[in-house]
């Protein structure tokens, strides 16, 4: 059994896993998750764009947690269900990315403007063993791990 | 007034609910009543516009033929529109623009909806391209989620609160208790809402508002159509917004997983929901502080905030002041949903635009018994749907 994401090619793994997006060629603008179509920069008529991975750093735009079992197809990973945190988060190359918030943290560990980073997790388990999702981490300070 | 008003000749709704009957038997019902309130025959509708449904088969993916079928094909011309929640509002638009052009002189416009229970959940089967499906799958982000992303981020940097979110409800289920198309007529407390189950936090149950089955109908005419046929001093409809977005969108939208960048064009002066209003004002020559009551699209009480807001009914990060000294409820400065909103109605998808613009023309008529706003003379709508759908209808009198 290995730990294959949960959907092909969207983010990396390993010791420094990030997120994968699209650079249109023609204007530079980044897009995530990744395209084959069209630049949506109304000035451009790029139809080519490279893999470029984005910062693994960001800071928290808003934060929920989902306190109900979403409906399918979400997969719970558990029976029973277990809430989980969802932070959007705002990314040095100027665009707001969602996520879950990584296991063990929930709302009371977030703010808007706090620092997080990605990781990658167990979204749920199949056949195939656990596919893999990119997290939200709350990055703790010096000094404030004492308070948690 | 100006040159491209058309008149509201009569408006007609079938109540909110869960009443487990096809959508066609709503829209009918609604037809009938906006019909009944003009005073004009079907057979003189020259068009018949239906708010599209995609969640009853293929009768409402044609909702117009759908509507002018059950009604009696009369020979009107047809058309169906689907804009997600401001599908209404872009059936109305095709309408108005068809008399504009001086090929219709009177028009039907009907959205009607059954809807599932719960969680509104994409469609079956495996859509990897489908950022309605992916968000679902992959981050478990449902319609609540967003939000109460936009409600963290009032409380953050506005210094919201739970209670105030409360309060919103508290105001509209007060607004809507009298009113017969309403589903939930009760009074609820603060304390009520704040006793609900967290949903997505900070929203409660009872901050989150329900789906529901129910129907809009709006009969429109040239104004020249009205003046011959005795409606000497009809509402008018001044403007109808149905802006796209403008690149970059940097506010997370539903069901996106993500906002454009800015890396290669700044972001734009205007976020969408403010452009939305914005040119509702501009094609109306109407300007925000005119406007005597406003019907917002509260899916979540937090978003009604937002809404007063992007309407430009005060400055940014001010709606809790106007809402904690009862600006926004009926009898005070500005009030916001008399009809008791989406809290009292639930969302019926197709039917919700146009029942936003059936409340603002019984408000301007003085007809809104029990929830009237006094003197009322301009009134707006505004709401916002998936996928870079949204709408502001300007009406006066």
């Amino acid at each position: 059994m290995t730990a294959t994401p949960a959907v092909e090619g969207w983010f990396t793994t390993g010791p420094d896993p990030a997120l994968v997006g699209s650079r249109c060629v023609t204007c530079g603008t980044v897009f995530f998750p990744r395209t084959a179509g069209f630049c949506g920069n109304p000035a451009c008529d790029g139809e080519t764009f490279e893999d470029t991975e984005l910062s693994r750093h960001g800071t928290v735009w808003s934060y929920t947690d989902a306190q109900y079992q979403p409906p399918p197809p979400y997969i719970p990973r558990t029976d029973p269900y277990e809430p989980f945190a969802l932070a959007a988060v705002e990314l040095p190359e100027g665009l707001v990315v969602l996520g879950q918030v990584a296991d063990g943290y929930g709302v009371g560990d977030l703010r808007v403007g706090a620092e997080v980073e990605l990781v990658v997790e167990t979204l749920y388990v199949d056949e195939t063993g656990d596919r893999t999702i990119w997290r939200w981490k709350p990055v703790i300070e010096m000094g404030e791990e004492t308070d948690q | 007034m100006s040159t491209h008003d058309v008149a509201v000749a009569g408006v007609g709704m079938h109540p909110w609910g869960k009443w487990g009957k096809n959508f066609v038997t709503y829209g009918v019902h609604a037809a009938r009543a906006a019909l009944a309130d003009s005073g004009i025959a079907w057979p003189d509708v020259g068009l018949v516009v239906g708010g599209e449904t995609v969640r009853n088969g293929y009768g409402g993916y044609v909702a117009g033929a759908t509507f002018a079928q059950a009604l009696g094909w009369n020979g009107a011309r047809v058309a169906t529109s689907y804009a997600a929640c401001a599908t209404g509002a872009q059936a109305l638009d095709t309408a108005r623009a068809r008399i504009l052009a001086g090929m219709c002189e009177v028009a039907l416009v009907v959205g009607a909806d059954t809807t599932p229970k719960g969680f509104l959940a994409p469609n079956a089967g495996e859509r990897w391209d489908d950022p309605d499906w992916l968000r679902f799958r992959l981050l478990g982000m449902t319609n609540p989620a967003y939000f109460a992303l936009y409600a963290r981020r009032r409380m953050d940097l506005y210094g919201a609160t739970q209670e105030d979110f409360a309060r919103v409800k508290v105001k509209n289920a007060k607004h809507g208790l009298e009113n017969p198309n309403a589903r939930y007529r009760k009074e609820v407390g603060v304390e009520d809402v704040l006793a609900s189950a967290v949903v997505s936090d900070p929203l409660h149950l009872l901050d989150i508002c329900a789906t529901s089955d129910g129907a809009a109908a709006v009969v429109l005419t040239s104004v020249e159509y009205a003046r011959k046929h005795g409606l000497a001093e009809p509402v008018r409809i001044n403007a109808v917004s149905t802006v796209t977005p403008t690149f970059p969108n940097t506010v997370m939208d539903m069901p996106n997983l993500a906002t454009d960048s800015t890396l290669a064009v700044g972001a734009p002066e205007h976020t969408f929901k403010e452009s939305i209003a914005l040119a509702a004002y501009e094609e109306a020559g109407i300007d925000p502080a005119d406007v005597s009551v406003a019907e917002v699209y509260d899916l979540s009480t937090a978003l009604e905030l937002d809404w007063i807001e992007d309407l430009a009914l005060c400055r940014r990060g001010e709606a809790e002041s106007l809402l904690r000294a009862g600006d926004t409820t009926l009898g005070g400065r500005i009030p916001v949903n008399p009809s008791g909103g989406l809290a009292c109605f639930g969302e019926a998808v197709p039917a919700q635009a146009l029942a936003q613009v059936c409340e603002i023309t019984w408000q301007l008529r003085g007809q809104a018994t029990g929830r009237q706003v006094e003197g009322a003379r301009v009134g707006i709508t505004a709401n916002q749907g998936l996928f870079g759908h949204g709408s502001s209808v300007l009406l006066s009198r």
